[in-house]
């Protein structure tokens, strides 16, 4: 297969075919490019090269030639975590209703024998969080993921009370990846469609999920791969859905459902792109796959702990208005930047000022009339290289499209993201 | 004027010996410190930036050596371990010298040591631990 930028055929009367098939393209099916793909005839493009492809030959030409673009990002989410199901011990022990630590990290037990969750926040009991403020956060749920991706042993704890048919109460020993029966990444949410641009208006220094802001905006943070971003790719959800395949954490993972908080009714540029945080993804996919490069441990200053994931989504080229989608440039997408040191904590609207990504990632942004230093929390670097290796993927073969079972909930769905209800609790 | 920026690292002893003092009084050097951490009964650490003549800097630092102080040139004390770097540029603006840099065409991270004072403000904004101080 041929994995290029242009997109030339031969001269003579391939060319001529070439040039009635694009005059007569309207669209293709998912089914037909993976035809292409088991053929090695696909063209396969990232996001950044995309751009310059649709600038040039126009959106119906690029749509008619170019089959899939591929997407990356490489950021920090939170709402990340793994289930496993550890093998069950001789004696058995049901650890469901017990407790389970995996070094010294609490996982969540409330399911059956030997199944248990593990959050990327969560972290030793011992961890002093920021009552010596700020907390370092060194270690946590995400850095025992990524352990376990690298291979390392993980000291397993387990308490339970015991019961006739699982008479065990208590386990203590090594485990690798390896020896678990079943191993999950499984982020409720991630792949954020844009997001905030975090600055601090106070007066001292606030250390958030952001980083560190310091006082009278004194530095700008940003957490988008901006016109790599699979979602930036495809504002409308017009095909991520349900059930599409994607690089998940180095490994080949799947989109489960729409992603919690995911809002797709906010304001939007004429482009379809939302110019605040938007829709977002659930993901999973088999750890045993994965890599320690793309399933990083993340300690956040004065905050706590949370997971790096690598994603990657193929964008299949339906026609032109796919295409257009994806041609999408950092000018052209905008984000609010917002105060957190008290409109974020405190749950106020309002936005200090709306910029792009051309300019967060130029190093500097102008608010209130003065140049502010900009930093990034999602690496850029990362996500080309993520939409590199897919487009790698889909040349060699060995990934292959699939068709979402359902669309994710799109503007035309009403509903929004609410608060909390604060209501009297019965006595 | 020469200058030496270097790390001078003091035995639990040393810590109540005024060595700023003597560099100023006896060599005749211009002390810039950049930045210490002084605990009473541990070991202690100061970054500074010494200037002077040519001979009072090696008599400065032949005094220091000879005093029990370990003296090893700054820029040897923040590593940046390229492994662990994801290139976020989290740490760019907080870097007050600019030896934590980003190219804008391929957004890449790169440090130079000789631009680094260690004054350790990227060590908490880096989530990675791509940063580390070796006083």
């Amino acid at each position: 297969m041929k994995v290029r930028a242009g997109c030339s055929r031969a001269a003579g009367s391939g060319q001529q075919i070439m040039h009635s098939y694009v005059e007569s393209f309207m669209s293709k099916t998912i089914q037909e490019i993976n035809e292409k793909i088991k053929k090695g005839s696909a063209v396969v493009v990232t996001a950044e090269e995309i751009i310059g492809i649709v600038h040039k030959k126009g959106a119906k030409r690029a749509a008619a030639e170019v089959d899939v673009v591929t997407t990356g990002t490489f950021g920090p989410m939170c709402s990340s975590g793994a289930y496993f199901n550890l093998g069950h011990t001789k004696p058995r022990i049901k650890i469901g209703g017990g407790t389970c630590t995996l070094n010294d990290v609490p996982c969540y037990t409330g399911f059956a024998a030997v199944d248990v969750i593990l959050g990327a926040t969560a972290m030793p009991d011992y961890d002093q969080r920021n009552a010596a403020y700020p907390g370092s956060f060194k270690y946590g749920g995400a850095h025992v993921i990524e352990e376990l991706v690298a291979g390392k042993a993980v000291k397993l704890s387990a308490t339970a009370y015991g019961t006739d048919c699982y008479p065990s109460k208590s386990v203590e020993t090594m485990v690798y990846l390896a020896d678990m029966n079943e191993a999950v990444l499984f982020d409720p949410r991630n792949c954020y469609q844009n997001y905030n641009v975090a600055v601090n208006c106070s007066d001292r220094v606030i250390y958030t999920y952001m980083g560190r802001l310091l006082p009278r905006i004194g530095n700008a943070n940003y957490c988008s791969a901006g016109q790599l971003s699979p979602l930036l790719n495809d504002p409308l959800y017009k095909t991520i859905g349900i059930g599409t395949r994607i690089f998940l954490g180095g490994g080949q993972g799947y989109v489960s459902w729409q992603g919690t908080q995911h809002n797709p009714n906010v304001k939007r540029s004429g482009n379809g792109v939302p110019r605040m945080g938007a829709g977002t993804l659930a993901v999973m996919g088999d750890l045993k796959q994965m890599s320690p490069e793309w399933l990083r441990g993340a300690s956040m200053t004065g905050y706590g702990v949370t997971l790096t994931v690598g994603i990657g989504v193929p964008i299949p080229i339906l026609n032109e208005e796919i295409v257009q989608y994806t041609a999408v440039r950092d000018e052209e997408i905008f984000a609010q930047v917002i105060d957190y040191s008290k409109n974020y904590p405190e749950v106020i609207p309002g936005s200090v000022a709306e910029v792009n990504y051309a300019q967060l990632k130029s190093g500097s942004i102008t608010l209130e009339g003065r140049q502010v230093p900009t930093g990034g929390l999602s690496s850029y670097v990362a996500a080309k290289k993520i939409a590199a290796i897919l487009k790698q993927w889909i040349a060699d073969k060995k990934f292959y499209l699939s068709e979402p079972v359902a669309l994710l909930p799109s503007v035309d769905s009403g509903g929004s993201v609410k608060l909390m209800a604060d209501r009297p609790v019965k006595k | 004027m020469p200058k030496k920026r270097v790390v001078l690292t003091f035995p639990p002893t040393l810590v109540s010996h005024p060595v700023t003092y003597h560099l100023v009084k006896d060599y005749d050097l211009m002390v810039n410190i950049l930045r210490g951490v002084v605990t009473p009964n541990e070991e202690s650490g100061l970054v500074v930036e010494l200037s002077g003549a040519k001979h009072a800097l090696e008599e400065g630092m032949k005094y220091l050596s000879e005093t029990g102080i370990h003296v090893q040139p700054l820029g040897q004390d923040i590593k940046w371990h390229a492994d662990k770097c994801t290139h976020c540029t989290a740490c760019i603006p907080a870097c007050p010298t600019k030896a934590l840099t980003v190219d804008r065409e391929s957004m890449e991270v790169s440090f130079e040591k000789d631009k680094c004072i260690a004054c350790e403000l990227c060590i908490q904004i880096c989530p990675y631990r791509a940063l580390e101080i070796q006083f």
